[in-house]
């Protein structure tokens, strides 16, 4: 049997006419479908049709195969699927669509909360008008997109996944969502988080936990323990991480191309660690927060969840540039780059630090690390260990600042001007109160408690002012790396793979925060940029990912680097069964992960 | 290919024990389970009258015993901060302190938005957010039926 390259660049076995007509003169051999295409040769024998050379394909052919292309199109990236909508071959109301009906029938995950399907259809309606007329908005124009709930949306209820919050709708949009909405972006809806983005599981929210599509996958149902024989029974899904988690998700199950999170301790690398996707944490200041319900303010940022690295650079380019609107964004210009493709990684210095190599990092974790820095060196790179002798207090620096701005922040949730109010009506203070004992959980309760206790003026100097000493000594500790010639830091993003749902409730919200935001939030206190590859699966057949932290502003070296590191990984696609009923091909061959 | 133990980069393999944060210990699945910390010296706990203040400050209740142990579990874990020593160091606000924050013109740019605001608000009289009568504090913890009453 010939093997021939087909036009899509897959592999199609096209049949030779082997044996001699039968009676009626056509080949027996053959399928009955092929039959009425087969073209007889003058010795008797049959060969299939040769494809028309040019467009002249059939209607019928030309529909089969947009349709077959929409159903592919989910599990591509936003740059390929960007240009398939530009040359026609699928549509933006098509892909909405597939969207959309992709949501409904991975419910199960609840990784949205809300899900806007007019004005997603309408948005791809608007976009498919500019696509006949030749005039997209850009590369973003008709691409599915969906936001975490804690971004303002006007029109569209913003909950932050908290009683607070519910049924409030927002007059505004945020900052970072008017950018994607004004480039053509379709909205399919607003993702689960933890509530007021507190946690890292995706586990607190009043709408339930995310559950991580790896759960539902081939390769984690192959290695996981079977409980019992029935095949009724649910396998015991594991977290997605958080507290971006509904983002991460969303992103990880295809049912949208990329997604907004928000980044304060790791929010948004750590669920796309355990989901399988890049996770982006840009610099703070680069990015506007306007919109963006805030948790702390001095380390939030908004982060962006995508399938590929080059898709990251292309959302932040969309995305990143002063805003009036926030006075703490720079002034400086920010130019759109397309990351060049590294070849030669030997001018290249990366940095290891020793203190990340942390308490409860699994050991398959650390063979990963250390064979990434072993790729590294392999490349022609300096690879250096260094050190950052303050890591181990970051996590409790951290605590008491998050838990002191958060006890400010709170502090607008009142019940008076929006969100949910108490019927109490004795005194202002007896219905605020009241309004607060009935909107927040126990997390955020606990937070705002606790930083009002480092607020105390008796704790002030004792704590909060503590803590931002300390914070002054961890930001200087990644200074003074980075000015003695090391170019990018690799870290582990989570100390181990995704936990099962069961075993991650055993312990409360802060413990766990405590322990998984670790690796990450060093970053945010320091306001650097950093990004989580996908690297490989681990035995459970979980995802893992690996953390590139940057120099401030420096997003293009980090996003370059991280772009070769995926490319050497080729980290594996996942294999739901709810998108493969809809694949009839593959759009783009993977190979399995050659870095396990 | 062989791997590479990352012992190879991280000379002193494992970080030293001494001063290691102390985590309260958590399940890790994988099978790595972390020594429980050692306790510090007996935590002076939190006075009830401190509590209460805590709740008239943050209009938010402790609600039952788990939300004050939660409170002595974050002081507790704060308290390491303390082991670092940060003689002259100043208190850094935010990391872009080295830039200037700018001014920008004082011109009206926006606004005119009663309608979309007050549409929010569960009670609003013409443009006025209403709300119960002030300048009346909070029951006094003797006369409150709350947890810490009980616990007092």
């Amino acid at each position: 049997m010939r093997i021939a390259i087909g036009p899509s660049g897959s592999r199609a076995p096209q049949r030779s006419a082997p044996a001699p007509p039968a009676a009626n003169g056509l080949p027996p051999s053959w399928p009955p479908c092929q039959w009425r295409r087969a073209v007889l040769r003058q010795d008797g024998g049959a060969r299939p049709p040769r494809r028309r050379k040019g467009r002249g394909l059939s209607a019928g052919v030309r529909w089969r195969r947009r349709r077959r292309a929409g159903r592919t199109m989910l599990r591509a990236s936003l740059r390929q699927v960007s240009a398939a909508l530009k040359e026609g071959r699928v549509t933006p109301t098509e892909l909405c669509q597939r969207c959309l009906a992709l949501i409904k029938s991975t419910k199960f995950l609840n990784a949205y909360i809300t899900v806007t399907e007019e004005t997603a259809l309408k948005q791809a309606e608007e976009s498919e008008e500019r696509y006949k007329r030749g005039q997209p908005l850009g590369i973003l124009d008709g691409i599915p997109i969906a936001v975490k709930d804690n971004f303002n949306t006007a029109g569209i209820e913003t909950t932050c996944a908290s009683n607070m919050l519910k049924g409030y709708i927002s007059p505004y949009n945020a900052t970072v969502v008017q950018k994607l909405l004004d480039q053509g972006a379709v909205l399919l809806g607003k993702t689960n988080l933890d509530e007021f983005a507190m946690g890292s599981g995706s586990t607190d929210g009043v709408f339930g936990p995310v559950r991580n599509p790896w759960s539902y996958s081939k390769q984690y149902k192959e290695k996981s323990i079977p409980k019992s024989h029935s095949e009724d029974k649910e396998p015991d899904w594991v977290i997605s991480g958080g507290s971006s988690g509904g983002s991460a998700a969303a992103v990880s199950s295809f049912t949208c191309f990329a997604a907004l999170g928000s980044d304060t301790g790791g929010s948004t690398r750590n669920p796309a660690a355990h989901c399988g996707v890049v996770g982006l944490k840009p610099t703070y200041g680069l990015i506007s927060r306007h919109g963006l319900i805030p948790l702390v303010n001095s380390m939030d940022v908004p982060g962006i969840l995508t399938r590929c690295v080059d898709d990251a650079a292309v959302l932040l380019g969309s995305l990143a540039g002063h805003d009036p609107k926030d006075s703490t964004t720079i002034q400086d210009d920010f130019k759109p780059f397309e990351l060049p493709n590294l070849t030669d990684v030997s001018k290249l210095s990366i940095g290891i630090p020793k203190e990340y190599h942390a308490p409860g990092l699994s050991s398959e974790i650390l063979a990963f690390w250390s064979k990434a820095a072993d790729l590294f060196k392999n490349a022609g790179a300096k690879v250096v260990e260094v050190s950052l002798p303050h890591t181990r207090y970051s996590i409790v620096c951290y605590h008491v600042l998050c838990t002191a701005e958060v006890a400010s922040n709170m502090a607008r949730f009142d019940g008076l001007e929006y969100g949910h109010r108490s019927d109490v009506k004795d005194s202002t203070e007896s219905m605020y109160a009241a309004t607060r004992r009935e909107g927040f959980n126990d997390v955020v309760r606990g937070r705002i408690l606790s930083g009002n206790y480092f607020l105390l003026k008796q704790n002030y100097e004792k704590y909060f002012v503590k803590a931002q000493k300390v914070r002054r000594l961890i930001a200087s500790d990644f200074g003074k790396v980075f000015r003695s010639g090391v170019d990018i830091l690799l870290t582990p993003t989570t100390l181990s793979d995704a936990a099962p749902y069961t075993e991650f409730i055993q312990e409360d919200n802060r413990t766990r925060s405590a322990q998984d935001d670790i690796l990450t939030q060093a970053a945010n206190m320091a306001g650097l940029p950093a990004i989580n590859v996908p690297t490989a699966l681990s035995e459970r057949g979980l995802p893992v990912g690996l953390q590139f932290i940057g120099r401030s502003f420096q997003e293009k070296q980090l996003l370059t680097v991280a772009k070769w590191f995926e490319k050497q990984v080729q980290f594996p696609v996942i294999q739901l069964e709810e998108v493969k009923r809809h694949d009839s091909g593959v759009f783009q061959q993977q190979k399995s992960a050659s870095f396990s | 290919m062989r791997v590479l133990s990352l012992g190879r980069w991280l000379r002193a393999g494992r970080v030293p024990p001494r001063g290691r944060v102390r985590l309260n210990s958590g399940h890790r699945h994988s099978g790595h389970r972390p020594q429980a910390p050692p306790q510090g010296p007996a935590q002076q706990k939190v006075s009830v009258e401190v509590l209460d203040h805590l709740e008239h400050l943050a209009l938010v209740d402790f609600r039952d015993s788990e939300g004050v142990e939660r409170l002595q579990k974050a002081i507790q874990f704060a308290d390491q901060l303390h082991e670092v020593n940060t003689d002259g160091v100043e208190p850094m606000d935010s990391v872009l302190e080295d830039r200037c924050l700018y001014l920008r013109e004082d011109d009206v740019t926006e606004g005119n938005c009663t309608k979309e605001l007050l549409e929010n608000a569960r009670e609003t009289v013409e443009e006025y957010f209403v709300a119960p009568p002030g300048n009346i504090p909070l029951l006094k913890l003797e006369e409150q039926n709350t947890y810490l009453q009980g616990s007092k």
